[in-house]
């Protein structure tokens, strides 16, 4: 059985630093595979080079067996790669549920002759996405802002919005940079659940979080990165027991 | 009924062509209407420029240039060639869009500055080549373009025809057909902007990492929407250079480049009919100051320096949204 993503000997380095550094793993299908660490650790390089944003200094990275090295962001999204940000990509020109119909974009083809004569084929598959973005809108909880403009909804709110697009994708493997950073402990818990239903609908998770308590009760397995280096990967039990972690990182 | 009207998407659609229908009352003399139709050939320039810049957030200071190849392709194919109006503006346009595709692809990759002085180049190249090809062009002293013509009627500023038993000035005719172009001009970019190639375009303005991770080949969504636009410049030359009936190349200048951003800019970036409304103004201005003909460009300047730090959204969306914040108090203090 192949890994859904399968990292091997991954390396990057900006200048001196090295951000990533000789990083492999294996992420099954249907997992949720977290990755924790100090800040500065690599975990949103590591995320960067995953979706195609930076390109290796060295090493590999396969998206169900195939090398995903010479393709676009926009090339591993038809592959089925979707994620959000630490850094929120909100596209504020727009409305919000416009926001989460973007995230529908690959399944949405029209011709340019279709859309400037607006013919009905377009009508109809433009009220089934905002009908169907309507929805994942409710699901992650930001069901109230439907047509705001993205500018003035809240910073929790905004977040679920991003995973919404994400969604809206229907990404074989999603991966959250973040999410429950600036979340108070009520959106904190409710997250949870989210991750959890998309978990349960067979969508790979890989999660990036600061919050133990939540990453330790939602994954299958963890990657401890350190300076840019694995320290420790197993499961949440082999992480809590491994001794360079404790030393580490969860500080004693 | 009319609730759901002003809701609907083309409220501004049909609010236009109702001014469009009312607005000769107001019109004079030929002038006038010289004027106005001028004004709409524009604003559907700029409505298409505002494409690329108010809605893709892209910038192109060489739209003119697009704007001079389609005018003189006309005047070449029409005047020298004796093509008929339709299959020269067509074909124009295609070659017009072609090119803008094969020099967007590259300067597309450029951003803010670089951008801006890449496609400042492309305009002043395509301005120098009508200059200097004076065999096809006339050069500087310009070229005559006949009247636009279609299955051998001929459509001229100076004739006089009959439309379902009422006679009217070619002027008129000429307003008639500018504003039905105007208006389809308008309809297809509403269109284009909302729908999912719209929404790709407003993304890569919005951000260009969101759209790219979820599936927008944001490279080809800039050319795309560099070509349309280069497009519905090159349409809205070739109609210019009939209407005008004589061209020189000062059509594809900087001037004219600065011209069409000033108006989108002014009227408000990514507001279709805010840039019409800008056009309008534009127009407008060297008539009411037509004292101060030689500080034209220093005005304009101006005009889009002020703009951009005292109403950064431009023209209409200020005005709408000061009227709305002023219905609100009103509706909040009845109730
Ligand atoms: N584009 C870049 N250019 C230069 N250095 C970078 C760049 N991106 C990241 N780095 C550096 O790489 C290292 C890892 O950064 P990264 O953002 O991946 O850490 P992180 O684990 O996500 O941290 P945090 O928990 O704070 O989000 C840091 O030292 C950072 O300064
Ligand atoms: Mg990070």
């Amino acid at each position: 059985m192949t890994a859904l993503v399968e990292v091997k000997g991954l390396d990057k380095a900006f200048g001196g630093v090295h951000a990533v550094e000789g990083v492999s793993f294996s992420v099954e299908a249907g997992q949720v595979y977290s990755v924790i660490g100090p800040n500065g650790a690599g975990k949103t390089t590591l995320f960067n080079l995953i979706t195609g944003l930076y390109t290796p200094t060295k090493g590999e990275i396969l998206l169900n067996g195939e090398s995903t090295a010479k393709l676009e962001p926009n090339e591993l999204a038809e592959r089925g790669m979707c994620r959000t940000f630490q850094q929120m990509q909100i596209c504020m020109n727009m409305t919000a549920i416009e926001n989460v119909m973007l995230g529908r974009h690959l399944q949405l083809k029209s011709s340019l002759f279709t859309t400037l004569f607006r013919l009905p084929s377009l009508r109809r598959n433009e009220a089934a996405a905002r009908k169907r973005a309507a929805e994942l809108m409710e699901y992650v909880g930001c069901g109230d802002y439907l047509d705001a403009e993205a500018s003035a909804m809240s910073y929790g709110a905004l977040k679920r919005l991003e995973i919404a697009r994400a969604l809206a994708a229907e990404p074989k493997v999603i991966l959250l940079d973040e999410p429950a950073a600036g979340l108070n402990a009520v959106e904190t818990a409710a997250l949870e659940d989210l991750i959890r239903k998309i978990a349960d609908q067979g969508t790979t998770v890989m999660l990036v979080e600061h919050d133990m308590k939540l990453v330790m009760g939602i994954s299958d397995r963890l990657l401890v990165l350190n300076y840019g280096r694995v320290l420790a990967e197993g499961t949440p039990e082999e992480i809590r027991q491994n001794p360079d972690v404790i030393a580490a990182y969860l500080g004693g | 009924m009319l609730n759901t009207f002003m809701q609907s998407r083309l409220r501004g659609l049909v609010i236009l062509a109702l001014i469009l229908v009312i607005l000769p009352a107001f019109l004079g003399n030929p002038f006038h209407y010289e004027l106005v139709t001028q004004m709409a050939i524009i604003a559907a320039t700029v409505v298409g420029l505002n494409l690329l810049v108010g809605f893709a957030g892209q910038i192109s200071l060489g739209h003119a240039g697009f704007f001079g190849l389609g005018a003189y392709f006309t005047g070449i194919a029409t005047g020298t060639y004796g093509w008929s109006s339709v299959p020269a503006l067509v074909v124009g346009a295609i070659v017009v869009g072609a090119i803008a595709w094969i020099v967007g692809r590259p300067i597309l990759r450029l951003k803010g500055h670089y951008l801006s002085m890449a496609t400042l180049a492309v305009g002043f190249i395509i301005a120098i080549i009508l200059n200097n090809e004076r065999a096809l062009t006339g050069g500087p002293d310009g070229m005559p373009v006949p009247a636009f013509e279609i299955f051998g009627w001929e459509l001229s500023a100076f004739g006089r025809y009959s439309l379902f038993g009422i006679t009217i000035e070619g002027f008129q005719a000429w307003y008639i057909f500018a504003s039905v172009v105007l208006l389809v001009a308008v309809w297809f970019a509403l269109n284009l902007i909302e729908s999912p190639i719209g929404r790709a375009l407003r993304s890569v303005h919005g951000s260009e990492v969101a759209a790219s991770v979820v599936g927008v080949n944001t490279a080809k969504y800039k050319s795309l929407v560099f070509v349309i636009s280069a497009i519905y410049a090159s349409l809205m030359g070739s109609l210019y250079a009939h209407f005008q009936g004589f061209i020189t190349p000062a059509v594809a200048s900087f001037e004219f480049s600065i011209l069409f951003i000033t108006m989108v800019v002014l009227g408000g970036m990514g507001s279709t009919f805010g840039v019409i409304l800008g056009a309008v103004v534009l127009k407008l201005l060297p008539q009411v100051l037509a004292d101060f003909q030689e500080l034209e460009h220093v005005m304009f300047g101006l005009i889009l320096m002020l703009t951009m730090i005292f109403m950064p959204k431009g023209l209409l969306p200020t005005l709408t949204a000061f009227v709305s914040k002023k219905m609100r108090k009103k509706a909040g203090g009845e109730a």
